[in-house]
């Protein structure tokens, strides 16, 4: 019972930071309907942004989330104007490549100025702490990522809703020509689609160091994750990412838990596989 | 108002409008009739910028628009409701007359602007929390024509806005244009109900295979013989 319930905590926690993770995918695809291989990557530079910043100028881990939300801003709007832009008028296939061009791009970039290592933070406010309510114990690093991921979310799910900004954005994800007409510029619409994107991803990943080792490779990981994510709350779904990521959580850490460590990842791709199959715009898709 | 002179269109370098020229003066109802495929949406879709013209000119209120963008084309006080008419169908009536009005940034201009659409399409008010996918044909297209409104444009380019519509609720959408008209909106109507759009013009221009072969007022227009044979079956 204990078991089951500290395990169910730790999925909600996860599940939150997944849900952060997976926002900007659905925001770039529901903006232009292009998926962004690279994903992964803008995780893992929000990651190092944040660790180096924190370690080279030993500042608290958790101030440098605006300066890693910056650089994946940057990231995103760089992506678009100096890759994405052309790729679009090129065929599908470029579009496809392309993302998946840059991904490898940054990986092996970071493999070239980082190397293989695991790197870890060792000094924090929330590093190595944690609390015991009853027989349940939070960590701090995981509560308070949970909580910031939502926040974030939050914050991105009521500026899509109550803002001329946020209107603007949905309208040109659901018809650009029409957009077009009410005045909308699409194209900058598009670009900040992509700040987003990264944006959010870059919080995540400077939350994710908190608890988790950085290394060049890790965006693979996390990239599954989301996509599979995303396409269980379907694509372009901005309360689907929400909810998929907190049934993602559920999915890896309660099979982790009781199936075996071993199987979780694969419960993620059998979820992705049964989504495809069986509701493939997901649960609140277009 | 509007100056059109001697443009080309293509579509990937194959020409689809061939020395067109026309023009809508401020407070007319103008009307361009032709068959299927002559060329009307494309016309429209090139002084909306969604196209730009390979020759010739394009000039609103003694402006040069035909490089610009369709969001300054806008923002100049033009808009294009589109054939198809393109609603935002996941989002409400309210919010899609909303966008409408995106480049107004005058608060109280929108509220005025969104009572005079309701005062015009009354069902629409009633709807307005209603999602616009799940609106009748007839109503998407009253929403569309509202959209349209939002940003108080001063040129109005309706793109058969009668199509797929049963007889009673095209003489209504008719009549909608006619009002607006009235209130002194200047619009620029392409239709396939021949008759009924040139009664109401003030001038018009048949198009054919991309060439405009006859202009005139109205009435002209209704007396010639290839608008009697070709349009109105006499
Ligand atoms: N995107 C496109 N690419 C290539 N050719 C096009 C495209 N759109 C239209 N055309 C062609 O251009 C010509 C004019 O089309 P357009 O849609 O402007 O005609 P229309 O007068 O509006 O017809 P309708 O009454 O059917 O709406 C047609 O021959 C059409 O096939
Ligand atoms: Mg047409």
């Amino acid at each position: 019972m204990e078991m089951l319930l500290s395990t169910l905590i730790s999925a909600l926690q996860m599940g939150m930071l997944f849900a952060l993770v997976a926002l900007g995918l659905a925001i770039i695809f529901g903006v232009m309907n292009i998926v962004n291989f690279a994903h992964g990557e803008f995780l893992m530079v929000g990651m190092y942004t944040a660790f180096l910043t924190a370690t080279i100028f030993s500042i608290e881990p958790l101030l440098t989330l605006p300066i890693a939300a910056m650089v994946g801003f940057l990231l995103g709007i760089a992506s678009y104007y100096m890759l994405v832009r052309y790729l679009l008028k090129g065929p599908m296939i470029a579009q496809l490549l392309g993302t998946f061009g840059l991904m490898i791009f940054l990986r092996y970039l970071a493999m070239c100025i980082f190397g293989p290592d695991y790197e870890t933070l060792e000094h924090g406010l929330l590093i190595g702490k944690s609390i015991k309510l009853g027989a349940v114990v939070l960590s701090y690093p995981r509560l308070g990522t949970a909580v910031l991921s939502m926040l974030a979310f939050g914050i991105i799910y009521w500026m899509m809703d109550y803002t001329r900004l946020g209107k603007a954005l949905k309208a040109t994800a659901l018809d650009v020509e029409a957009a077009g007409y009410m005045g909308i510029d699409t194209e900058r619409m598009r670009g900040l689609a992509w700040g987003l994107g990264g944006a959010t991803v870059g919080i995540a990943g400077a939350l994710l160091i908190n608890f988790y080792y950085v290394f060049p490779t890790i965006g693979i990981l996390f990239c599954m994750i989301a996509f599979a994510t995303v396409a269980l709350g379907g694509f372009g779904s901005i309360k689907g990412a929400f909810i998929a990521g907190l049934i993602m959580g559920m999915i890896i850490d309660l099979g982790g838990t009781y199936i075996g460590p071993q199987y979780k990842f694969a419960l993620v791709y059998l979820t992705f596989f049964l989504v495809v199959v069986i509701r493939p715009k997901g649960l609140f898709g277009w | 108002m509007l100056k059109v002179e001697k443009i080309e269109v293509r579509y990937s370098g194959v020409p689809v409008i061939h020395d067109v020229s026309f023009h809508v003066n401020g407070g007319e109802l103008v009307s361009i009739v032709g068959a299927n495929g002559s060329g009307k949406t494309t016309l429209l879709k090139t002084v909306a910028g969604t196209l730009h013209p390979e020759k010739g000119s394009i000039e609103f209120e003694n402006e040069d628009i035909s490089r610009s963008s369709t969001v300054n084309i806008v923002r100049k006080g033009i808009t294009y409701v589109p054939e198809e008419r393109r609603i935002f169908g996941p989002l409400s009536v309210e919010e899609n007359l909303k966008l409408g009005a995106y480049i107004v940034d005058d608060r109280e201009e929108i509220e005025k602007n969104l009572d005079y659409v309701y005062g015009l399409f009354p069902i629409l008010k009633t709807r307005r929390k209603q999602l616009g996918e799940t609106l009748s044909g007839g109503e998407q297209q009253m929403l569309a024509i509202g959209r349209g409104l939002m940003s108080s444009p001063k040129l109005l380019m309706l793109d058969e806005p009668s199509l797929g519509l049963m007889p009673k609720l095209v003489d209504e959408m008719l009549e909608a244009v006619a009002t607006l008209k009235g209130e002194g909106i200047t619009i620029l109507l392409v239709e396939q109900k021949v008759r009924e759009a040139l009664e109401m013009a003030d001038r018009g221009y048949v198009l054919q295979t991309g060439r405009t072969i006859y202009k005139g007022t109205g009435e002209e227009l209704l007396e010639t013989d290839i608008v009697k044979k070709a349009f109105l079956g006499l």
